[in-house]
């Protein structure tokens, strides 16, 4: 009995742990979609991030690891913002070209500097922070309060950026760029500073997120480590209906189907197909989407090319 | 953007050539351009990570065309599935859909041809092998034509359904090389081979090269002139350029164009899978695709959406990856190296038909 406990405690406290990164690049998506710019080039700042947070840490220590991962994750991203924001280019083919590039070069100066095989590196890495009473919670609280200081960052972020977004005239602004261009600009609103800025943030938490999967989780970089991550940030940001704790409910959601296979390798449940639980969340996902035709949806502006009306 | 009508194709960054009057030479010198200039950032990589770029880029040509068997067995057998995918994005974005579930439609073809190799295991081989493409290329279309319905019916953006389907796919393919379609002996995660009965045919003995190209040439072909030819061709181009008036002025059913566009596209895909499968792996596996339905978006871009175009790119980035891997081998070059001259000859795409849109603007000004 109180080993099934540990399980589902352990399960919990692995499920926020998987689901820190995917929330710190979702969160930025979010933003970056509420200013109408989906973002397919997310894996390449994940990776990017990974890659800088690697190289650094190795010199300066974890801390330095996450500032230098957030400045990686936004060089990519002024890419992408180049080619979208600026060029007005097609944002899911420049997207498509950032992911592309960021694994290649990921990948050739990973192997240049640190050997085709591979060698493992060693680097600092950063721990668990348990927080003293709260951590002794039954069930929830090691999932909660027993994990790296990045996931309690989220604790701030994620309402600061839902007050922001929601209750702000920048965050209103910000909005209107992606709902209604041609109202935004009528209003004084400069389409392309906000959508830079827009893409930068979620390149900074793509960024992140990347340290976060080095130094908070691997302690060390593998090549294309960000294994999709990119695209599943997209998946939530849906799931997630474009809202900041909504976001967060999916990341969960998306981070315990993640971790599901420790839990039935726990409970001593080999038989269990565990893919077709990977599979669940990308289910409910186009569930969502087709329910919430009508009701609440993408931004109107999303993915389009011209601030001009609607067609 | 949540509409029925979708994105117009001259809102794509590649609207296909309304200026007939440039001409080949002009593409040709284009094309040569967006090569040198790929090769150019290759060398400077090359250079900036210390390789002997001279002697990288000769295992390169070595490896993509140093000899016959390179060229058949490495270029054109890669060159394959990269050419039917690439057709599969280049017909959809035609239309104006942002089918970027390639690689999901690919693997459903391929999963569906090992399950019905399977399944049929008693029937007369050429039955099989014929049965496997064909179910194959309705595989990836029913995949592709969930993303199309729940665009018609919901609006839901492709691009975000085509992405959890392509999720789904993978998944999908990872249960069923460790359940039902496991191997025998239940040791390694991937289905039973092939038996040699149903191996697509070798086009040329001593090599790889099967008869898929063949299938490959003939597609391009077909879809080049359904295209530009037939009235179907017509109604697709209508919409993909302008939805609204095609409806209004051309009395076009966009919905159904749409739709069909894409489950044409999907089924492109599939085929593309279920001949990887009985032309080359000859089995089921997690990593059955090295990101084929990804690097078609970039084949379709650069031959700018043209059926016979996605043939020639299809070859250059066959022999891209064929000789990245011979550049592993004798001049230590990692052959990921190739991602990023795809990568930089996309964004070059984007960058000249950004140049050459104001330049047409400043033209029409100007007059």
């Amino acid at each position: 009995m109180t080993s099934g406990l540990e399980s589902v405690s352990g399960f919990l406290e692995a499920s926020v742990r998987t689901a820190t990164p995917l929330a710190l690049a979702a969160l930025g998506e979010c933003v970056s979609e509420r200013a109408g710019v989906i973002n397919i080039g997310l894996e390449g700042s994940i990776i990017c991030g990974a890659l800088g947070a690697t190289v650094a840490a190795g010199v300066a220590g974890a801390g330095a690891g996450f500032v230098a991962g957030a400045v990686a994750g936004v060089v990519i991203a002024m890419i992408f913002a180049l080619f979208t924001v600026w060029m007005r280019a097609d944002q899911i083919i420049t997207g498509t070209a950032i992911t592309l590039l960021s694994l290649g070069l990921t990948g050739t100066l990973y192997r240049t500097v640190y050997g085709a095989g591979g060698v493992a590196l060693s680097i600092p890495t950063v721990g668990v922070v348990a927080v003293p009473g709260l951590s002794e919670l039954p069930m929830v609280g090691r999932a909660l309060f027993a994990q790296p200081l990045v996931t309690y960052a989220l604790y701030l972020i994620v309402p600061f950026c839902a007050w922001w977004l929601m209750r702000t005239q920048a965050g209103l602004a910000l909005r209107a760029v992606g709902e209604q261009p041609t109202a935004a600009i009528a209003a004084g609103i400069r389409p392309r500073r906000v959508q830079l800025a827009a893409v930068l943030f979620a390149g900074a938490m793509a960024g992140l997120a990347g340290a976060t999967l080095v130094l908070a989780q691997a302690g060390t970089f593998v090549e294309g480590m960000s294994a999709g991550r990119g695209f599943i940030a997209i998946a939530i940001v849906v799931l997630g209906r474009w809202k900041p704790l909504g976001v967060i409910a999916a990341a969960l959601l998306f981070g315990g189907a993640n971790s599901l296979q420790t839990l039935f390798q726990a409970m001593g449940w080999q038989n269990i197909p565990y893919q077709l639980f990977l599979a669940v969340p990308y289910l409910l996902t186009l569930l969502v989407l087709a329910g919430a035709s009508g009701r609440v949806a993408a931004p109107a502006a999303l993915g389009r090319r011209e601030f001009g009306d609607a067609g | 953007m949540l509409t029925a009508a979708g994105t117009p194709a001259d809102q794509l960054a590649i609207a296909p050539s309304a200026t007939r009057s440039s001409g080949a030479v002009a593409l040709v010198v284009r094309s040569a351009a967006l090569a040198v200039a790929a090769l150019l950032v290759l060398v400077l990589l090359l250079l900036a990570t210390g390789h002997d770029a001279g002697a990288a880029l000769a295992a390169l040509g070595r490896g993509a065309f140093g000899s016959w068997y390179a060229v058949t067995s490495a270029t054109l057998v890669r060159a394959v599935p990269l050419a039917l995918a690439g057709l599969a994005v280049a017909l959809a974005f035609r239309a104006g859909i942002l089918n970027v579930g390639a690689e999901g439609q690919l693997l459903m073809g391929a999963a569906t041809g090992a399950a019905l190799a399977a399944l049929m295991g008693t029937a007369p081989a050429p039955v099989v092998l014929v049965a496997i493409l064909v179910v194959g290329a309705a595989a990836g279309g029913a995949w592709a034509a969930i993303a199309a319905y729940l665009r018609q019916r919901f609006g839901v953006l492709e691009v975000i359904s085509t992405i959890m389907l392509n999720f789904l796919a993978q998944y999908l393919v990872g249960w069923l090389v460790r359940g039902p379609l496991q191997e025998p002996t239940r040791i390694n995660p991937q289905s039973a081979s092939l038996p040699d009965a149903l191996h697509l045919p070798v086009l040329i003995g001593g090599t790889r090269l099967h008869v898929g190209v063949l299938l490959a040439v003939a597609l391009a072909l077909g879809v080049w002139w359904w295209l530009k030819e037939t009235a179907g061709g017509f109604r697709l181009r209508a919409v993909g350029l302008n939805a609204a008036a095609a409806a209004s002025a051309g009395r076009v059913r966009v919905g159904r164009t749409v739709m069909a566009a894409f489950i044409a596209s999907g089924a492109l895909a599939g085929l593309a899978g279920a001949v990887e499968y009985t032309g080359v792996t000859y089995a089921l596996y997690d990593n059955f695709s090295p990101g084929y339905g990804f690097t078609a978006i970039a084949v379709a871009l650069l031959a700018r959406l043209h059926p016979l175009g996605v043939l020639a790119t299809a070859v250059l980035f066959g022999a891209l990856q064929a000789g990245a891997n011979a550049m592993q081998r004798d001049a230590g070059v990692p052959n990921v190296v190739v991602s990023v001259v795809e990568a930089t000859l996309i964004l070059l795409v984007l960058a000249a038909e950004r140049w050459q849109s104001r330049a047409a603007a400043r033209a029409e000004s100007a007059t």
